[in-house]
Formats: structure tokens, C-alpha cells, sequence
């Protein structure tokens, strides 16, 4: 089985934030939820990048370790996913993830969180797949359907890859080294331990 | 003719090159080479200051999401399952055996004089009510706490992932329920029990004698509280105050401008007082039911065997006395 990754081009991105609509649309992510979003560093100064960010689903997820219940769970493409069921809104995961990825509806007293809710690189939950059920709590499972995640497919530019970690990086490479610049897998060094090698 | 043709593309050679030469840096400037300029992941989290992050513009209403990459979620996570599990561990797994070895060989401590039989009332209605709100609501927040902590692997593994995590929401919401009454309670302990928990000269002569806690038939002189009780009281008042101020930060989360960053300090502070808070208390439990006869009775009853007070607030039990001497017997005022 492949190893999953997301890899965002910033060099290419163009801030459209289609991505981000395309991830509302397909999943129908509450209000106020946003599972993926771009954020542009060194906005309106030269050389400024934008980069599309979500979940990474991180090797050794800190999420998941932090987690007092449990809830997280990796799949055999390395997926970190979560269940619903067993999350209880602690925050912690908020606290320990380096990429701002869970999210949690605002629900009942206080600041009190619902269960928390992020990117499932399209994979669902523990649900049985393509159910009702599942797609109630973590919307479409487009990979039980041998799609890749709809952020990257859409993406008019094709900054944003996903799909096998080995074959995205490869990509990325070719086009550095075909355009002669880049500015780095984002995200990778602190997901996954090693970048993109430029 | 010639020499004036040549002369003229002389010229023309001469005044060629230097457009050309003069054309030259600006062509170099025009290819394209945005690295140049653009910003590089990994430049920005080389000059990354420890515990900032790597943030940028959103466009979305959520501020939060300007946070691209915060690398001290990974430190946090460390300091979350590396080092807090084992300050807990050592102080309250180390209490409990200190306790143990301290019941092993002084045992339970007893009144020398034998009870009485007389009582003399010590805590009131209202001291009492103060501290059994205080006190049960802190159990449960304690429990509560430590199970966030330690159990996912000393309880989970005993009921299976549903009910554990059933349970724990169940705790989470009784721990954010519950942390109003205790702020409630800290805070009247505070107002009633402040004036008579001043440290003074008493106090260094009752720590010199070991409070008489290691030495059978000791008892050194004590007003209402001595030293032991008004270490516990600071503690608590001080512990419930800093308690309170960390914990209003995780029931409110990102209120008021708080950070990711602020929220990860007010965690550990939060945790890291909490394992220390609830070791104190074990002491504190423990010697004032198991580890001292007729301890209890002062927050059981309020009403304390003369002779205990004796030995433990001798110069509270002769202020009494005089009160009650003073007045007719029964008209003596709640503490």
C-alpha cells in the first residue's frame, strides 16, 4: 500500500481557495468548519507564497498521541482518521497539532467543544464505507471509490497533489528542477521528519 | 572614401559594444529567478524563534487558521506525554509511599491523654459546608483530571474504547461543571480562614519539633492552625487561585486573544500543579482521618475531643476556655 501525502506547490498556488469550497462541498462541513485553508505568507511583499494546508497525516501523529481516549487511528495508507464516537472535545489534539488541522463546532456551555472535526484525505471514518453514517459524521470517502481527495483533483494549477508520497515528491521534483526554483514541500519536515531533498 | 567608411564602422563597432556591455546586467536582472525573492518553508522555520510560528494572511473569518505551521505543537506533545506523566507519577505514586512507610512505623497517631469524653465544638456548620464543597468537588475534579492523564492506559484497557470514552466525556463535563463550586469554596476558605493562618514565631518553633508528628508524646504549642495546617491552607489557597486562573483559560479556550501557544502554557501549568495539588491532599486526607484519632471530628462533627485539642491547639483550646468562661455555656459563637 501506498503511503499518502498532500503536497502543495506554493509556487504555483494561486490563492483561489477552490480547494477550500470544493472540501466544504463535498463533505458538507458544518458551518464554520473548514477543514483545508490557504494561507499566504509575506502577503503583498515580494515573493510573497500562498499555501494550501490541512491535515497532513503526520507519521507518528502527535494528535494521536495526546489524544486521552484514544479516538485516532491510522489506516494501511497512513491515513490518520478519527472517530466521532470516542472523540470527547478535549482539545488537546488543537494543542499538539502543528498544522492547526482539528476543529471543533461550538456547541453546549461555556467554550465547550463538539467532536472534533478535520481532513480524512477523503477516506471517511470507521464506518462501514460509502454509508449514510459515515458520511453524516466525516463526509464522502472518495478513496473507498479510487478517488484521490477532491482539494487536490480540482485544483486548477495542480499545486496541490495528493497521492503516493514517493510519486508527489517525484513530481515536485521534476518541476523544480525543470523551472529551477521552489520553496519547499511545506509541512513535510515537521509531518513527516524529511522534506523534499531540492 | 574608405578611411571615412571605416572610420564610421569603427564607430558603430565601438558604440555596439557599449550597448551591448550596458545591456548586459539588465538581461541578467530579466530572467526569471523568483527564488530569489520568495519566501522558502525552510528559511522561515530556520529563523523561526522558539515557540513562534510560521503564520501568514486568511482569508476566512477564523484568525486561528492564519497559523500555517506552530512546530512547538510537537514540544507540547512531548512535555504532554514524556515529562507530565512522570511528574505525576513520581509525586503521587511517591506520597502514597511515603504515607505507607510513615503508617508502617509511627502508626496511627493517638490522642496520649485518651479521649476525654468532653467535646469542644472546632469548625462550625458553615467552616464545615466550606470545606466538604471544596473537598468533594475537588475529588471529583481530581479524578477526573488524573484520568485524562493516566487512563487511557490504567483504565481504558479495564472497560474497552466505547465506555472508556463514554466515561471520560462524562468526566470531562462534571470537571467543567464542578470547577465552579471549587472556585466557589477556595475562595470562602480564603475569606474565613485567612486571619488565622498568618505564619508567626509559633509556627518556626512547632516546624523545629517536627509538629510532633515523629516523636510520641510530643506536642508543640499551636493556636487554632499550626504550622502543618496553615502550609496546607496557603497551598491550597494559593494552588486553588493559579488552579482557577489556568483552568478559566481551558473553559474559555482562545478567549480574550489567547493563542495557540498561551493555551499549551496554561495545560501544562494546569496539569503540572494538578498532580502536585493532589499529592498535598492525600497527606492532608490522610492525616486528618486514618493517620490521627479524632482528627476527623473537627470536619466530621466540627465538635473535637478536649483532649485532642489539648495536644494539638493547646493555646486555641485555653482562648476558648476563657471565651466560654466569660460567657454562659452554649451562647459561645460558631468559628
Amino acid at each position: 500500500m501506498a503511503r499518502v501525502k498532500f503536497l502543495c506547490d506554493a509556487d504555483r498556488c494561486i490563492e483561489c481557495n477552490a480547494c477550500v469550497t470544493a472540501c466544504k462541498n463535498e463533505h458538507d462541513v458544518p458551518w464554520g468548519i473548514t477543514r483545508r485553508r490557504v494561507v499566504t505568507i509575506n502577503d503583498g511583499l515580494p515573493g510573497e507564497r500562498s499555501v494550501s494546508m490541512a491535515c497532513m497525516h503526520c507519521t507518528d501523529a502527535p494528535c494521536a498521541a495526546v489524544c486521552p481516549v484514544n479516538c485516532f487511528y491510522t489506516t494501511v495508507d497512513a491515513v490518520v482518521l478519527h472517530s466521532k464516537d470516542l472523540c470527547i472535545g478535549c482539545g488537546y489534539c488543537f494543542y499538539a497539532c502543528p498544522f492547526g488541522a482539528p476543529q471543533y463546532p461550538r456547541v453546549g456551555n461555556f467554550g465547550s467543544r463538539g467532536k472534533m472535526d478535520k481532513c480524512t484525505y477523503c477516506a471517511g471514518g470507521p464506518e462501514a464505507d460509502l454509508t449514510q453514517a459515515e458520511y453524516v459524521k466525516y463526509g464522502a470517502n472518495r478513496l473507498a471509490e479510487g478517488k484521490l481527495p477532491i482539494c487536490a483533483e480540482m485544483c486548477s494549477t495542480k499545486a496541490l497533489l495528493a497521492g503516493d508520497g514517493a510519486i508527489i515528491a517525484e513530481i515536485y521534483k521534476e518541476r523544480v528542477t525543470r523551472r529551477g526554483y521552489g520553496s519547499g514541500a511545506w509541512g513535510w519536515k515537521t509531518a513527516y521528519k524529511d522534506g523534499v531533498a531540492l | 572614401m574608405n578611411t571615412a567608411i571605416q572610420f564610421v564602422r569603427a564607430g558603430a563597432f565601438a558604440l555596439l559594444l557599449i550597448f551591448v556591455a550596458a545591456a548586459q546586467p539588465a538581461a541578467a536582472q530579466q530572467a526569471p529567478n523568483p527564488t530569489a525573492q520568495s519566501v522558502k518553508e525552510e528559511q522561515l522555520l530556520k529563523a523561526l524563534q522558539p515557540g513562534a510560528s510560521v503564520s501568514g494572511r486568511i482569508t476566512i473569518p477564523d484568525s486561528h487558521s492564519a497559523t500555517l505551521i506552530q512546530p512547538e505543537g510537537q514540544d507540547w506533545r512531548k512535555f504532554h506525554q514524556g515529562v507530565l506523566p512522570v511528574i505525576g507519577g513520581v509525586a503521587i505514586l511517591g506520597i502514597i509511599a511515603l504515607l505507607a512507610l510513615f503508617y508502617a512505623t509511627r502508626g496511627r497517631i493517638k490522642v496520649d491523654a485518651g479521649l476525654s469524653g468532653r467535646t469542644v465544638t472546632r469548625f462550625g456548620g458553615f467552616d464545615r459546608f466550606v470545606h466538604w464543597v471544596t473537598a468533594s468537588t475537588f475529588i471529583v475534579l481530581a479524578v477526573s483530571g488524573l484520568n485524562l492523564s493516566f487512563g487511557k492506559t490504567v483504565v481504558l484497557p479495564l472497560f474497552g474504547d466505547a465506555a472508556f470514552a463514554t466515561l471520560t466525556g462524562y468526566g470531562k463535563l462534571a470537571h467543567n461543571y464542578l470547577s465552579f463550586p471549587f472556585m466557589v469554596g477556595v475562595a470562602l476558605m480564603f475569606i474565613i480562614w485567612a486571619k488565622d493562618n498568618i505564619p508567626n514565631k509559633l509556627d518556626l518553633d512547632w516546624i523545629k519539633a517536627g509538629g510532633g508528628l515523629f516523636v510520641k508524646g510530643a506536642h508543640p504549642p499551636a493556636k487554632r492552625f499550626n504550622a502543618g495546617q496553615k502550609g496546607i491552607f496557603w497551598i491550597v489557597a494559593f494552588g486553588g487561585l493559579i488552579m482557577s486562573v489556568s483552568g478559566w483559560h481551558l473553559l474559555f479556550p482562545f478567549e480574550g486573544g489567547s493563542t495557540v501557544g498561551d493555551q499549551q502554557f496554561w495545560v501544562n501549568v494546569h496539569a503540572v500543579l494538578a498532580m502536585i495539588f493532589i499529592a498535598v491532599m492525600l497527606a492532608h486526607a490522610y492525616i486528618g482521618s486514618v493517620g490521627m484519632e479524632g482528627a476527623f471530628d473537627a470536619m466530621g462533627s466540627g465538635e473535637v475531643d478536649e483532649n485532642w485539642a489539648k495536644e494539638h491547639h493547646s493555646l486555641w483550646l485555653e482562648e476558648r476556655k476563657k471565651l466560654a468562661g466569660n460567657a454562659p455555656k452554649g451562647s459561645v459563637p460558631a468559628e
